[in-house]
């Protein structure tokens, strides 16, 4: 019992840790979307977070505790003069603008020698376990909760509201706007260096476009409407393939093409009749239910 | 006097929206500002709570200059304000909209809240039981939870007032609040303007309901095509043959 325990573990180990991972780059693209800004410089800020750390493993002792320190700190203090001219754009020109940082970071890191160019750094010791990673998630869910409610929370839902209006109210959008840019970027760079010591290397085409639009739709697919949502679109849209793997197996069918084609369909049935997100399912399924019950009881 | 505008200019290329305004609001004073439409009483309203910048002039509240001054700067020497199409925060409810504009009077830092101390939720409670109280004064207690965007037109123009009273302004500039009420909705707002005045707060009123500022103002204002054609107590200002030719109905000056 234990032993079948322990192999299915094994296993499944990987497809854990990436639930967190996820779940935590999910959580990055939230934070700075709870103000109403879409960035997508995500990648970017886990890239310094990875790069940061692993350099540090190589070439000086420290703890890994105090390396998770330096890639929380770095990315927001690069955020911070990518946001004060940044953040005046409004919708899509600031997207396109953190887009183009995203790009900019990883050609540098390309073309840097002591990053090792484009094949990246390989052979990075693991010195991530699983509960770190997840220690990081609660650490950063515990954050967003905490603000929710607050004078902050209140005043960064405002600015997501009505910015205009916000500021009418005493609100210093700006530096709110900054923070939680700030506070993103912190959570993508702790998740590059949790990623890097877990999977033994920092390579660049891990930080490109896509990867951010996987972490895009993991925060819209469980909805962006409460601070937990992108956790759940992670661990759903992460758990997945592997879901399919066994199933198929059960059936004795390629999973590859099943994979692909379930996963499309679930993307577009939940834009299409979850609009606010998995996270919104139990609350749906609760109003449908009172719906049914009250016909019968007038 | 506690706000006052000195030869205030705003062009938007070659339109000139409010040319050379000048005219003072006391302290307690309910100031009506009326106009036709068009006459560029919504753009002195954006000027004075810092949304945009005048091309020439001053803006002086208590005096220290506020004109180029950003609107979160201007709401934190005390001046906010209301606008002609509401401007709620859709998604929250009542009693948080009021929350929201509590924001320069709460003593709230985020670390106490992270440190899950007793103090942060106590504030917390205290600021919306503030809340829900000055929901009260606007006779709209009874809807605190709802959201807004659930509201009636009425009641959310109440909920806008009580979110800009809710940081204790000196000066409280309201945008056309009665539009689309019927008589009893008007008498109520004007009632509760008679009340923030007689709580020390100064109101510069924009309003096209002849009669309700001719009821609650002290003094009043009258601008066309950006330029102030009068200005003096609603007595003054009804007899004015420009304003009446103006504004007020252009048989009567013929």
């Amino acid at each position: 019992m234990l032993e079948a325990l322990q192999e299915l573990w094994l296993t499944h180990q990987s497809t854990v840790a990436f639930i967190g991972l996820n779940g935590l780059l999910a959580l990055s693209v939230y934070t700075t979307l709870s103000c109403g800004q879409l960035s997508l410089a995500q990648a970017a800020f886990m890239a310094i977070g990875a790069y940061a750390s692993a350099i540090l493993t190589f070439h000086a002792r420290v703890p890994f505790a105090l390396e998770l320190v330096v890639a929380a700190v770095l990315p927001a203090l690069v955020a911070v003069p990518l946001g004060l001219p940044v953040l005046r754009l409004k919708g899509v020109f600031l997207t396109i603008a953190t887009i183009g940082f995203g790009e900019v970071v990883r050609i540098f890191f390309v073309n840097l020698d002591f990053t090792n160019g484009a094949l990246g750094l390989t052979a990075v010791p693991q010195r991530t376990s699983v509960w770190m990673i997840y220690a990081a998630l609660a650490g950063a869910l515990y954050v967003l909760w905490r603000i929710r409610g607050s004078r902050a929370g209140y005043a960064i839902e405002a600015i997501r509201e009505d910015d205009p209006a916000a500021r009418t109210m005493g609100i210093h959008t700006a530096h709110y706007k900054l923070a939680m840019l700030a506070l993103g970027a912190s959570f993508a760079g702790v998740a590059g260096a949790l990623e890097a010591h877990y999977t033994f290397m920092v390579a660049p085409s891990t930080y490109s476009f896509s990867r951010v639009v996987d972490m895009l739709v993991y925060a819209v697919v469980g909805g962006t409407g409460v601070f937990y949502g992108p956790v759940v679109g992670a661990t759903f849209l992460t758990a997945l393939p592997e879901v399919i793997r066994e199933v198929s197996q059960l059936f004795r069918i390629q999973p590859g093409p099943v994979r692909l084609f379930v996963n499309g369909a679930v993307l577009l049935l939940v834009i299409l009749y979850l609009p606010e997100g998995l996270a919104s399912l139990p609350g749906r399924v609760r109003a449908w239910r009172r719906a049914r019950r009250e016909p019968r009881a007038a | 006097m506690l706000l006052s505008l000195e030869k205030v200019r705003k062009t938007f290329g070659g339109l000139t929206a409010v040319d050379g305004a000048s005219f003072v609001v006391g302290t307690g004073e309910v100031h009506g500002l009326i106009g036709p439409n068009g006459a560029g009483k919504t753009t002195l309203l954006n000027l004075v709570s810092g949304l945009i910048r005048p091309t020439s002039g001053a803006i002086v509240l208590d005096g220290e200059r506020i004109d180029g001054l950003p609107s979160h700067e201007v709401a934190a020497r005390g001046l906010t304000r209301t606008f002609q199409n509401i401007r709620l925060f859709p998604a929250l409810t009542a009693a948080d909209n009021v929350l929201v504009g509590a924001h320069l009077k709460r003593r709230a830092p985020l670390w106490r809240r992270m440190a899950f101390l007793p103090s942060a939720a106590a504030e917390a409670r205290a600021a919306h039981e503030a809340s829900v109280a000055l929901l009260e004064r606007v006779g709209m207690g009874e809807r605190a939870a709802e959201r807004a965007s659930n509201l009636s037109y009425g009641e959310q123009r109440r909920v806008e007032i009580a979110r800009a009273l809710a940081s204790e302004p000196r000066v409280m500039l309201l945008d056309e609040p009665t539009a689309g009420m019927n008589p009893g909705e008007v008498a109520s707002i004007a009632e509760l303007i008679r009340g923030v005045a007689r709580a020390g707060h100064s109101v510069l009123l924009v309003e096209h309901n002849v009669k309700l500022v001719m009821d609650v103002c002290d003094r009043i204002t009258v601008l066309d095509f950006g330029r102030v054609i009068a200005d003096g107590t609603p007595a003054e200002v009804a007899r004015d043959p420009a304003v009446i030719a103006a504004y007020l109905g252009g048989e009567a000056a013929a």
